[in-house]
């Protein structure tokens, strides 16, 4: 037997000697048909006339660009044609074994959305903003974006984050106190971060030091959290709702030059700083995990303690100092609340956005950048409510607030594909 | 560097898991501890690398007593372990698992990749690796993982090195190779230690024996040393390394299997087209490396694997696509590879495990109630029969011994009416004196006249119980040869070399 | 890791299968640690989480009566600190603290002394009446609210013995609200205890097919049951709010507030003691369910598949259990179950019509009784009467003493979370650690003694 024969049998890569065959799910293409025929039921059952107005500037934009109006139904069914097109090609796609290109995901639900909206807002005399529900849509994604980035940071080092609800009330109920006596935002969005990491602190010491499930825990804690907020709320701040409940705002600033862009600037350019810090925070997250010394400990405890352990890294250590973190971004979240949305803390005011937040992170696999679009995606769903409630949406308003969450079903029922947590995910980590 | 444990001793509650333990082993030594499962090696390693405090004993480095809180420190020390379940992050690259834990950075925490590109490039010239240090851990062979374990070590200037059963994972031929590397180290000056329950390896490569039984040492033993010898110092008493069985009388019944393909969720094609046929009365054994197949086919055989083509008939009626329900009830009795996980569950009594794969039907379940009384008479007479050491019938299952929670499981499949009987890797981190029981109960079905298909990874036990050896290797079948061929030739089978080719080698060798 | 495996003593002959003495939770963990470890770095990925949760339940309940008292104490406790620091009285004693320190503690003893002793009055026997109707009333009150904390309770502790975490209660509760209360004002004409067991099994068919939804996700798709049963909730909600608001549907005739017409006494539980309390026979109800849940459990081939498939999927999954259809089954199960605790509300509850909020945190109180419960039936019967009582005090507590009822829930959440951790609490107490001494009879002690062996 020769030693060279043998290195190179070993040294082949496993894709010489293994076949492999691909294998492609139908789920998508069931998943668009699904919604293709939804979307011609939809129009079919409830017609509708006229025009529908897109509005793509505001009064106060350099740049004015007119209003596009268009034949509602025509448009409608152009778009419900393209939906028919690519659910065809991903169905012909998935016969043949090819999986289906993201791109053509991207492009059905963009035909459907911009079809529904010219549906929705067919006959209005009002204008349907563009503007408006993108912007509004960035917003109300602040919660969801943060709490998410909390979610993946602390999944990644292997503690479920089910507490980013109660890490999001708590920050929101913090920041309203401080903010109120202080009269600083700043001040009320420090308090948030350090309430988040409060939240964490406790949810590490049952998940970490004590072992106990962490779905438990971050069930219990949220339950335990809207208790406490909502004791302290009708019994310290209802009754000096002018000195403790009346929080100082972030106010929008907009950035000379960037938001005169047409669309895009009043979009994502004239926002207060808690969303100029979320454009940052995103990519920052992505680069700690995946390019940094704390990122590859953080990454290797969750996948593999053990391994970490045996190299000398702390896993406790490590995976507190996550759960911290991750806490303190959610707490950022919390604080958009009452520093940014209301000027007061209201009894359970967050309302399962700590959900959503976590629904994003399954969404966006566990990735800092994909569940960040998740909840931007979110974000967008529960103001597209808001926006169609003016043009006189036919649609009633609880179908529309259902949106985010069937679009979660959906999604962790099949429309993402496979996706793999971290190994360590949930996972206690008891030495030796 | 000069390691010497002193007096080591370890328990878990009233388990004496090593009782005041001396070893010395010298650099450009090569030591192996010799034991038996659950005799105690791995725990004294884990007290060696910081993993384990010891309750008693220190451990000294060329002298100096030292002190290790976790494996930082034993790492600093410079001790460096090859764990015998790989410590590597599968998703992450070699790179990063060889840096993991000492990570150069540049500015502001930021990875310096490419030092630990070059260490790793480095390392593997010295020794005539060929590993890509971009590679993602779990794309790579098991070999290779095990490359990157030592490159691991390495990139920490470890002067004492603990291989932890090496071998379990790697081809004979693999085997070789490593132990060529271990030579190496020793002859740069490395103190090695190498854990092992297998005696060919160790009269090949050891400089010094230290056999360990029960948590302690019995006695140190040369080289030279015959199987016999180290077989009962290892065991305690003379050991039947051979199964006694007669010839085997086939019948006509029996499992076919045709162009069997089995593909994995990720699209890998784990079983490629493999065919044969088991007979009623004799041993088929499926022998290979782990990892090359021969799970996913005994998986297949019970309608566990969901994508599956190709034909698995059993005394005529074809099995593929049925439920392991209807499948269970054509008469297929079933050990798992891994009984933990696979075979038993742990928190239910001996009782209820024996009726698990019946709890839908007489004579367990009458009108969907549990029948108890039938049961725990079942079980009690399962455990005699079996000979399961037990308080009683209500323990749970988790607690026993790997050696009695197997007898559990081949309790209840072997209490059924078998027209197959599959076990895979049926005495895997089982003791000597189950072992043999084990074996016994294997051939007895066979010469009640049941097909039997055993999966086993080590040479010594395919050839004692096989009647005829499959050679599985990435999927495909090798060939199917007599249980009376040469060992070298099977190891050269199990690395994918065809019988014709490895008889030719076997005797040029 | 690899274990330091501990089977020794199979060889030497014929004693017992461990050394006499041995922890015996400690060969079993560590035979379960060599085996995650013997999958392989690879294999790892695929965890099963059925099985985590079962490991946690058993963590859970296997807490000895000390810890779980000390946990209750230590949450009174705290919710006794949250009570002083808010009460007006101990903040003006306060601040005379140090010319006057003993009027702190009268006004601490005050605030505390009365809060708990409201809490009493409202939940068990209140001292101060008069007639023996009005002194015992409080119990009954306790029976009432603890009626379908019970029977969602029963829901979410089934579940978790097939291995799955219910957290759609809510969502469940609400349907099944919806479909019994449906039944109730919107079919007229059929006598009382046929209508009322119509409007039941509406209920409860309504739970079980919206649990049953999860499952079958779960089941088929292997879409995680937390974020589909949280998901669940919110469409409920909204499905219900739809409902209520849309006249011809849930809404009251005539009304344009989102709130259903009251149920009529034909579908309506009947009162268990009469007029005087508000006990109906859905307690009893509840009551049947606990033992048939117990039967279903321990007796019945249907529970011996659930709670394999909790305890250990994949082998169950080789020993011929259909793992799919005994999720599917044991979320419909659930799901019936958290049905009833509905339709009890609507049927006995609130009979003068209700809105979205019926469910009143009952689908997440559940989740605290199951695990207060130990997910054991008994244990769930027992949990849901303490959570009753606090919930019924609650009430006068907050009537009387001014005191949010908010507090009740944070004394609950407490309360699992410490049980959940019993090594705090011994810590706290100084109880004597039980695994010290030998033979403790479930396994996380077990991890608990190697954890301090190896530390």
């Amino acid at each position: 037997m020769s030693a060279d024969h043998m290195t190179t049998q070993l040294d082949a890569p496993l894709s010489e000697t293994t076949r492999t065959v691909t294998v492609v799910s139908w789920k998508t293409a069931g998943v668009l048909l699904s919604v293709t025929v939804l979307y011609a039921l939809l129009l079919v059952a409830v017609p509708h006339s006229g025009d529908t107005r897109f509005l793509l500037s505001q009064r106060s934009d350099f740049f004015q660009i007119p209003v596009i109006v268009v034949p509602a139904v025509a448009f409608a069914w152009v778009c419900g044609a393209i939906l028919l097109a690519v659910t065809a090609a991903v169905v012909v796609l998935t016969a043949r074994g090819t999986r289906t290109p993201l791109w053509l995901v991207s492009l059905f639900v963009l035909a459907g959305l911009t079809g529904f909206l010219a549906w929705a807002g067919a006959g209005s005399p009002r204008d349907l903003s563009i503007v408006g529900l993108l912007g509004g849509a960035v917003l109300w994604s602040v919660p969801f974006v943060y709490g998410a980035l909390g979610g993946v940071i602390g999944e990644r080092a292997g503690v479920v984050n089910i507490a980013i609800e109660a890490q999001l009330l708590g920050a929101a109920f913090t920041a309203a106190v401080v903010s109120s006596i202080t009269g600083s935002a700043l001040a009320g969005l420090v308090a948030a971060v350090v309430a988040g990491a409060l939240v964490s602190l406790v949810l590490g010491l049952f998940a970490i030091t004590y072992h106990v499930n962490q779905v438990i825990v971050g069930v219990v804690l949220n339950v335990l959290v809207v208790g406490l907020t909502s004791f302290l709320y009708s019994q310290v701040l209802v009754p000096a709702a002018e000195t403790l409940n009346s929080t100082t705002r972030f106010s929008a600033i907009p950035i000379p030059i960037l938001s005169d862009i047409p669309v895009l600037g009043p979009v994502l350019f004239r926002q207060p700083a808690l969303i100029y810090l979320m454009f940052i925070a995103v990519p920052a997250v992505w680069y700690a995990l995946n390019r940094t010394k704390w990122g590859l400990r953080l990454r290797a405890v969750g996948e593999h303690p053990k391994a970490a352990d045996t190299v000398g890294i702390d896993v406790v250590r490590t995976r507190y100092n996550a759960v911290l973190v991750a806490g303190a971004v959610a707490g950022l979240g919390g604080a958009f609340y009452t520093t940014v949305q209301l000027s007061q803390f209201g009894e359970n005011m967050t309302g399962g956005a700590g959900y959503i937040a976590l629904a994003a992170v399954i969404f966006g696999k566990w990735d800092p950048i994909r569940a960040a679009f998740a909840g931007l995606l979110f974000g967008f769903a529960s103001n597209l409510q808001n926006v169609l409630s003016v043009v006189g949406s036919p649609v009633p308003s609880q179908f529309m607030l259902m949106i985010p969450y069937v679009v979660t079903l959906l999604a962790v029922a099949g429309l993402v594909g496979r996706s793999r947590p971290p190994a360590a995910s949930g996972e206690p980590y008891i030495k030796g | 560097m000069r390691l010497e444990l002193r007096g080591i001793t370890k328990r878990f509650g009233a388990l004496v898991a090593n009782d005041h333990i001396d070893l010395v082993v010298q650099p450009g030594e090569i030591h192996s501890l010799l034991g038996e499962n659950g005799a105690g090696k791995s725990t004294l390693m884990n007290v060696l690398y910081g993993l384990y405090d010891a309750d008693e004993g220190e451990i000294l480095l060329d002298d100096v007593v030292q002190e290790f809180a976790g494996p930082g420190d034993a790492m600093a020390a410079g001790i460096g372990m090859v764990h015998q379940h790989f410590m590597l992050v599968p998703v992450f690259t070699v790179a990063e698992n060889v840096m993991l834990g000492h990570e150069q950075t540049r500015g502001g925490g930021r990875l310096d990749l490419e030092a630990a590109r070059a260490q790793v490039h480095e390392i593997s010239a010295r020794f005539g690796f060929h590993v890509d240090p971009d590679a993602v851990v779990e794309d790579l062979p098991v070999g290779v993982q095990q490359r990157v374990e030592i490159i691991k070590a390495l990139s920490r200037n470890a002067d004492v090195l603990v291989f932890d059963e090496p071998t379990a994972v790697l081809t004979p031929q693999e085997t070789d190779e490593l132990m060529a590397i271990m030579r190496q180290l020793r002859d740069e000056g490395s103190a090695i230690v190498f854990i092992t329950h297998k005696l060919r390896e160790v009269r090949e490569v050891a400089d010094r024996i230290t056999v360990i039984r029960h948590g302690k040492v019995v006695g140190e033993a040369l080289p030279t040393a015959s199987d016999a010898e180290l077989a009962s110092l290892m065991v305690g008493r003379s050991v039947e390394l051979r199964v006694h069985k007669d010839a085997p009388t086939l019948h006509d019944n029996g499992l076919k299997v045709r162009d069997l393909v089995v593909t994995s969720e990720s699209g890998t094609v784990v079983v490629d087209n493999v065919t044969f046929e088991v007979r009623g009365g004799e041993v088929l054994v499926i022998a290979g490396v782990q990892g090359n197949g021969q799970t996913e086919l005994t998986e297949a055989l019970l309608g566990l694997e969901p994508d599956v083509s190709g034909s698995i008939t059993l005394d005529g009626k074809e099995l593929v696509g049925r439920s392991v329900r209807h499948i269970l009830d054509e008469g297929v009795g079933f050990v798992p590879e891994d009984r933990t996980l696979d075979g038993l569950i742990g928190e239910f009594t001996i009782a209820e495990n024996l009726m698990l794969d019946r709890s839908d039907g007489p004579p367990f379940v009458k009108g969907g109630a549990l029948q108890l009384g039938y049961r725990d008479q079942f079980a009690e007479e399962k455990v005699a029969e079996f000979d399961v050491r037990t308080q009683g019938i209500t323990t749970p299952v988790g607690r026993l011994s790997g050696g009695n929670q197997q007898k559990v499981v081949l309790a209840r499949e072997l209490s059924r009416d078998l027209r197959l009987f599959v076990a895979a890797q049926p005495t895997r981190g089982v003791d000597v004196g189950s072992i043999e029981f084990i074996h016994k109960r294997i051939v007895a079905t066979r010469d009640a006249g049941v097909p039997v298909v055993v999966v086993s990874t080590e040479l010594d036990e395919a050839v004692a119980l096989a009647d005829r050896i499959m050679v599985m290797y990435r999927g495909t079948v090798v060939g199917v040869v007599p249980a009376d061929t040469p060992r070298d030739v099977l190891g050269l089978m199990m690395a994918g070399i065809s019988p014709e080719e490895a008889k030719g080698r076997g005797e040029v060798a | 890791m690899s274990a330091p495996e501990s089977n020794t003593a199979s060889s030497s002959g014929s004693g017992p299968e461990q050394e006499p003495g041995l922890d015996p939770g400690t060969a079993e963990e560590l035979e379960q640690e060599r085996a995650r470890e013997a999958t392989g770095p690879v294999g790892d990925a695929a965890v099963d989480t059925a099985g985590r949760l079962a490991k946690a339940l058993h963590q859970t309940m296997s807490s000895p009566w000390t810890v779980s008292v000390g946990a209750v104490l230590l949450a009174i406790a705290a919710g006794s600190i949250m009570i002083a620091f808010t009460n007006d009285g101990v903040q003006e004693a306060s601040a005379y603290f140090f010319a006057r320190p003993l009027d702190t503690f009268v006004a601490l003893g005050q605030a505390i002394g009365g809060a708990y002793s409201a809490l009493f009055r409202g939940s068990v026997v209140n001292l101060q009446a008069t007639d023996f109707v009005t002194a015992i009333r409080p119990l009954t009150e306790t029976l009432s609210y603890a009626t379908p904390l019970i029977a969602a309770g029963l829901g979410v502790a089934l579940a978790f013995r097939a291995g799955l975490f219910n957290i759609g209660g809510q969502g469940q509760m609400l349907v099944a609200a919806a479909a019994a209360g449906w039944v109730g004002f919107g079919v007229s004409g059929v006598p009382f205890p046929l209508h009322l067991l119509m409007a039941l099994v509406a209920g409860i068919a309504a739970g079980a097919l919206w649990a049953g939804l999860a499952g079958l996700l779960k089941a088929r798709t292997g879409a995680h049951e937390v974020i589909v049963t949280i998901m669940l909730n919110y469409v409920a909600f909204y499905l219900i709010a739809y409902l209520l608001a849309t006249p011809g549907l849930l809404q009251a005739p005539g009304s344009s507030n989102p709130k259903t017409p009251p149920t009529p006494e034909s579908a309506q539980l009947p009162p268990l003691l009469g007029d005087r309390f508000n006990l109906t026979w859905g307690f009893v109800l509840a009551l049947l369910a606990v033992v048939g849940v117990w039967w279903l459990l321990n007796r019945s081939s249907a529970g011996f598949s659930f709670r394999a498939v909790g305890e250990n999927p994949r082998a169950a999954r080789v020993a011929g259990i259909d793992t799919g259809r005994a999720t599917v089954s044991s979320m419909l199960v659930a799901g019936g179950l958290v049905g009833l605790a509905g339709a009890s509300q609507v049927l006995g509850g609130v009979t003068t019509g209700f809105s979205s909020d019926i469910d009143a945190g009952i689908g997440f109180d559940a989740i605290t009784v199951a695990l207060l419960g130990g997910s054991s039936p008994w244990g769930v019967l027992a949990a849901g009467i303490l959570f009753g009582a606090f919930k019924a005090g609650g009430t006068t507590m907050q009537a009387a003493e001014g005191v949010p009822s908010d507090i009740v829930l944070v004394v609950q959440s407490l309360i699992v979370l410490f049980i959940a951790a019993p090594p705090l609490i011994r810590a706290i107490f100084r109880l004597p650690d039980p695994n010290r001494r030998r033979a403790p009879k479930k396994k996380p002690k077990a991890t608990r003694n190697r954890k301090e062996a190896a530390a």
